[in-house]
Formats: C-alpha cells, sequence, structure tokens
C-alpha cells in the first residue's frame, strides 16, 4: 500500500466510515486514494456485537440484525476496491489534516491528507462518571462491555442482574441476558421516562415481565470480592433527582449493568482544536458534516449519538460526498453562513451551521427533543421570524431523533435577504406529559 | 367489546394503538397505526404474539473458537422463546459460513429456519 497516494483518510471502519469511504467512492474518488483506518481487528465497529434485529428498515427496507447490516457495508466497501486497514490506532490529528497512526502493517506512519472523516464512534459512560457509592467488587459492567462478553466472547458475566439506566443497549441486554438464563431483576431509570425506544420497553421488558423503575436509581453497591447487591432509591423530580430517604430497597445481585448514557469519542479531535459542541459533545458542523477545520469531516456516532444506524449512513453518505467533493475539487464557494441555534423545547440540532453557496440544496436538520411531549408542531424559523419548514407529531421524546427538511428554494430565497440565522423549536399543541 | 392499548414493535417509530376487540376477542378495529405493517402487528399480538429471536452459537473456524451470530429467518411464537434457547445452547457451527445460510431447516416451526447472520471464512 502506497500511503504517500492517499487522499481521504477515514478514521473508524464501523458503518459511520465505511458509509462515508463508499459515498466517496460513488461520488467518484478512486478508491485506492482512500484509508480507513480501524483499530479492531476486523471492521463493523460495534454492530458486530449487536445481534439483535432492527436495523436498516429505512436504509434497505427489511429489518436486519447488526452484523447483517456491517456485513454489507463491509460487502459494499470490498466491491468497491477501498482498503480497509485493521488493527490501526489513529494516535493523532492535525487542523491541516495530518494523520498519525500506528498499526502491525505499516509501523508508525504519519499521512499528510486532503480530507480526514473522523468517524471514531463513542464510548460509554461508566461508574466512575456517575459516582455510586459503596465498595469496588467485580461485576459491575457497562451495559456495551457485557455485550462484547455475551455476543462475541461467549462468556455469561453473571446470573441475578440489576440494570441501571434504561437506554436502549440496557433494554436489549436485559433480554439478552433473561434469554441466556439470568435473571434480571429490574431496570432502574432515574428519569420519569426511558431514553430508550418504546419497542424496546415492549420487547425487552414487558415479555418477559422485567420490571422498569422509573425515577429510581441505584444508591449503593455491596460486597467485597464480587457484587453481593443493589440498593436502590426512588428519587425526588422537585429536588435535582437527589434520592428520597426512606424508599431505599436491597436488591441481592451479582452483577449491575450500567446503560447510562454514551460519549462521542473526540480526543483525536480536540486534538486538532477542532470546536465542540457542548450540546452533542461533538464537532460543530455545517451541512455537510464539515468541521470548524476545513476538510475535516464527521459523521456517526463521534458527532452526535443516534438511536438507529439508518440515520449514521445517512450523514455519512453527507460527510463522504462532501469529502470527495473537496478532493475532487467540486466543492461550491460559500456565499453565506447562518447558524443554527435551539428555542423552546430542543436540545441540539446537527448541523449547527448552515453555510449557503450560490445554489443551495435542501438541507435536513436533525435534532433532539429536550423533554417528552404529546401533540407538538416542530419549526425552523428564521431570526427574522419567517417559518422555513415546519411539521406536526403526535408524540415527541428525547430518545428519538427528529428531523424537518429546509426546501432548496427557501435557503436559495435567504441569499439576498438579510439573515441573522435559523432558531429550531416546538410548539406544544397538546399537553406536556410527565 | 374491550379495547387493549398496545406499542408497535414493528419499527424504531413505535406507534401506540388502541385495538378493539368483541366479546369472542375478534379484532373489530386497530387505530394509531401508521402503516400496514402496525396493523399486522397488532392483530397477531392479540391473537397470538410472535417474535424474532436472534442469539449467538460458537462456532469453529481456522483461526480457533468465535461467536457466530443467527436469528429465526421469521419470527416464532412468543411463548416458545426458551424452548428456542434450550435448542440453541447445544448448537454447534462449522465455518465456513455465509450470511443467510440455514444452520438448522424447520427450526422451532415447520417452515422457520436458523440462520447465521454474517459471513465467517
Amino acid at each position: 500500500m502506497d500511503l504517500n497516494e492517499k487522499k481521504l483518510i477515514v478514521i473508524g471502519g464501523g458503518p459511520a466510515g465505511l458509509a462515508a469511504a463508499v459515498a466517496a467512492v460513488r461520488r467518484g474518488l478512486d478508491p485506492s486514494s482512500i484509508l480507513v483506518l480501524e483499530r479492531d481487528s476486523e471492521p463493523g465497529g460495534i454492530l458486530n456485537q449487536c445481534i439483535h434485529a432492527g436495523f436498516g428498515l429505512h436504509r434497505f427496507g427489511e429489518e436486519l440484525t447488526g452484523p447483517e447490516y456491517s456485513g454489507r457495508y463491509i460487502q459494499m466497501a470490498r466491491e468497491a476496491g477501498i482498503p480497509i486497514l485493521c488493527d490501526a490506532m489513529a494516535l493523532e490529528l492535525t487542523s491541516d489534516r495530518r494523520v498519525t497512526f500506528v498499526s502491525p502493517e505499516t509501523g508508525y506512519v504519519m499521512v499528510q491528507a486532503e480530507a480526514v472523516v473522523l468517524a471514531m464512534g463513542c464510548r460509554e459512560r461508566t461508574r466512575g462518571a456517575l459516582g455510586i457509592p459503596g465498595t469496588r467488587p467485580a461485576g459491575v459492567y457497562t451495559a456495551g462491555c457485557a455485550q462484547r462478553y455475551v455476543n462475541i466472547e461467549g462468556y455469561m458475566p453473571g446470573h441475578r442482574v440489576v440494570i441501571l439506566g434504561s437506554g436502549d443497549i440496557g433494554l436489549i441486554m436485559a433480554r439478552r441476558m433473561t434469554l441466556e438464563g439470568a435473571k434480571v431483576l429490574a431496570v432502574c431509570e432515574i428519569m420519569p421516562y426511558s431514553g430508550g425506544l418504546a419497542r424496546n420497553i415492549v420487547q425487552c421488558l414487558d415479555d418477559f415481565g422485567i420490571p422498569l423503575k422509573l425515577s429510581h436509581t441505584v444508591v449503593k453497591i455491596h460486597g467485597r470480592d464480587r457484587v453481593e447487591g443493589v440498593t436502590i432509591a426512588a428519587v425526588d423530580e422537585a429536588n435535582g433527582r437527589k434520592p428520597i430517604p426512606g424508599t431505599e430497597e436491597f436488591i441481592e445481585c451479582d452483577t449491575l449493568l450500567l446503560s447510562v448514557g454514551l460519549i462521542p469519542e473526540n480526543e483525536l479531535t480536540r486534538g486538532a482544536g477542532i470546536g465542540i459542541s457542548r450540546a452533542t459533545n461533538g464537532a460543530d458542523v455545517n451541512q455537510y458534516r464539515e468541521t470548524s477545520a476545513p476538510g475535516i469531516y464527521a459523521c456517526g456516532n463521534v458527532l452526535h449519538v443516534h438511536d438507529l444506524v439508518d440515520f449514521v449512513s445517512e450523514e455519512a453518505d453527507i460527510a463522504g460526498t462532501a469529502a470527495a467533493e473537496r478532493i475532487l475539487g467540486q466543492s461550491g464557494a460559500v456565499v453565506k453562513s447562518l447558524p443554527v441555534s435551539t428555542g423552546f423545547g430542543v436540545r441540539y440540532t446537527v448541523p449547527e451551521r448552515i453555510d449557503l453557496t450560490a445554489e443551495p440544496e435542501e438541507v435536513r436538520i436533525f435534532f433532539r427533543v429536550s423533554d417528552v411531549y404529546k401533540k407538538v408542531q416542530f419549526f425552523v424559523e428564521t431570526a427574522e421570524g419567517e417559518v422555513l419548514a415546519k411539521r406536526a407529531k403526535s408524540a415527541a421524546a428525547p430518545g428519538e431523533m427528529e428531523s424537518l427538511t429546509v426546501p432548496a428554494e427557501k435557503l436559495a430565497g435567504l441569499l439576498d435577504k438579510d439573515c441573522g440565522g435559523i432558531r429550531v423549536y416546538l410548539r406544544e399543541t397538546g399537553g406536556q406529559s410527565k | 367489546m374491550t379495547t387493549r392499548e398496545l406499542t408497535c414493535v414493528v419499527c424504531p417509530a413505535g406507534c401506540r394503538m388502541t385495538v378493539t376487540l368483541d366479546d369472542g376477542g375478534t379484532v373489530l378495529e386497530v387505530e394509531g397505526n401508521t402503516c400496514a405493517r402496525g396493523k399486522n402487528y397488532a392483530v397477531s399480538e392479540i391473537t397470538h404474539p410472535v417474535r424474532t429471536l436472534t442469539s449467538t452459537v460458537p462456532m469453529k473456524t481456522a483461526a480457533g473458537k468465535k461467536m457466530l451470530p443467527v436469528r429465526t429467518d421469521k419470527p416464532i411464537p412468543k411463548e416458545k422463546l426458551f424452548e428456542a434457547m434450550e435448542i440453541l445452547h447445544g448448537v454447534k457451527a462449522q465455518a465456513p459460513v455465509k450470511t443467510g445460510e440455514v444452520l438448522i431447516a424447520d427450526f422451532i416451526e415447520p417452515g422457520t429456519n436458523l440462520i447465521a447472520c454474517r459471513d465467517e471464512i
């Protein structure tokens, strides 16, 4: 492999990285000028351990398991002739697109690329991030770690399980551990609603009679060498979700799984001095998923945590296409840059800015709401009050990503106007449900 | 007449549906679904709930032992999930396998197969 010929480096060989590389080839980039770096011994990323079904309904119109979904992209990348370097760890990235990495095949190398796509994914929050009091025994795992043990290594990490956090991985693992013979005693969720998809509450908890304890958290971990139990308690919504004295309950268990959030893995991004959004913990990007460093793009869970891989692939298409256009010298010149801000009920948006070229194309703005709502209307509006897009929805929750598409002609109309930016917000047309 | 509230599990939208039944348990009406698959799910969920089972089985490859992800190619009756898991505990695969390859034909139900979910050389 001639590393001097590499123009596009994709960091990460999971669903985002593979889709970005495939999109770049489709846009006309020579596959031999691309290099995908993957730190694991095989491509596919986290999907390799997500053996449950439910992937690909948007993308492929059928319900696939994680390995099947990643398998399709691995196949596409192979057919396109895209080189994937496994066991390769990216160590450093500079804002002028120099990537330093190390692998058994290449040794320690530096490559100057014309474009870089960041697709490093995310990692799980751990016990250390929560500060749960108690002892430090074996048997406390993040849900994704337990998932790897069970599905990749074929090893059961415990028999009597309590799960803290009702994110999708926690729910999926409640079912998986139950099917493999463990007893899942409870899923505790500190919030008054689950962060997971409604379908997962039904098919992972209700199907097996696993109790979901909303507004509950783990207040103590017991056990010297191995977890012997946990104490859970109800939390006070009105008082900063502090545990309510007198509601403590001891549950005897040997395992505690944590499904308490995901953090985009942006050490390389930060090292390059790229601007990071406080709301997403991912890079600030425009609609092409280009970061504050020209020619460095980001997509997938490293940019913001997605609930559906289908949207990761869509986002990676955008980033990979834009990276190819830059290398091929086909990017349009930016004539106007509009910041996208959040208004009532919206926690974050991606992109955070829209860069208008002389002939703008439609832009799909993804966003998450900040609470559980019934009957809402979403709006994309200019700072001057012109509605660019709107949509009504019967229910919205932070666990489910929303989107609104701003048509090309609306954006073209902003070229000749004074526009201080774009705002995304929601209006309640029913009652707020807690 | 009775009504039951259901959350659709067909896709991530998770539509909340209301199903109206007559006294004999026959579905009269489904409301709240946003697609035909949702309606089918509601009727099946009331009359005879089914689920796709996914799991892993140990596999011998040239490089050593590995877990192979597997699934049923059709949903199976919900009450047979544990019976199916019991059978899977005795199953071993042998590489090479292809995605979609049938590992066990007529698994749990006639016409339902257990298939591999990844390629392994």
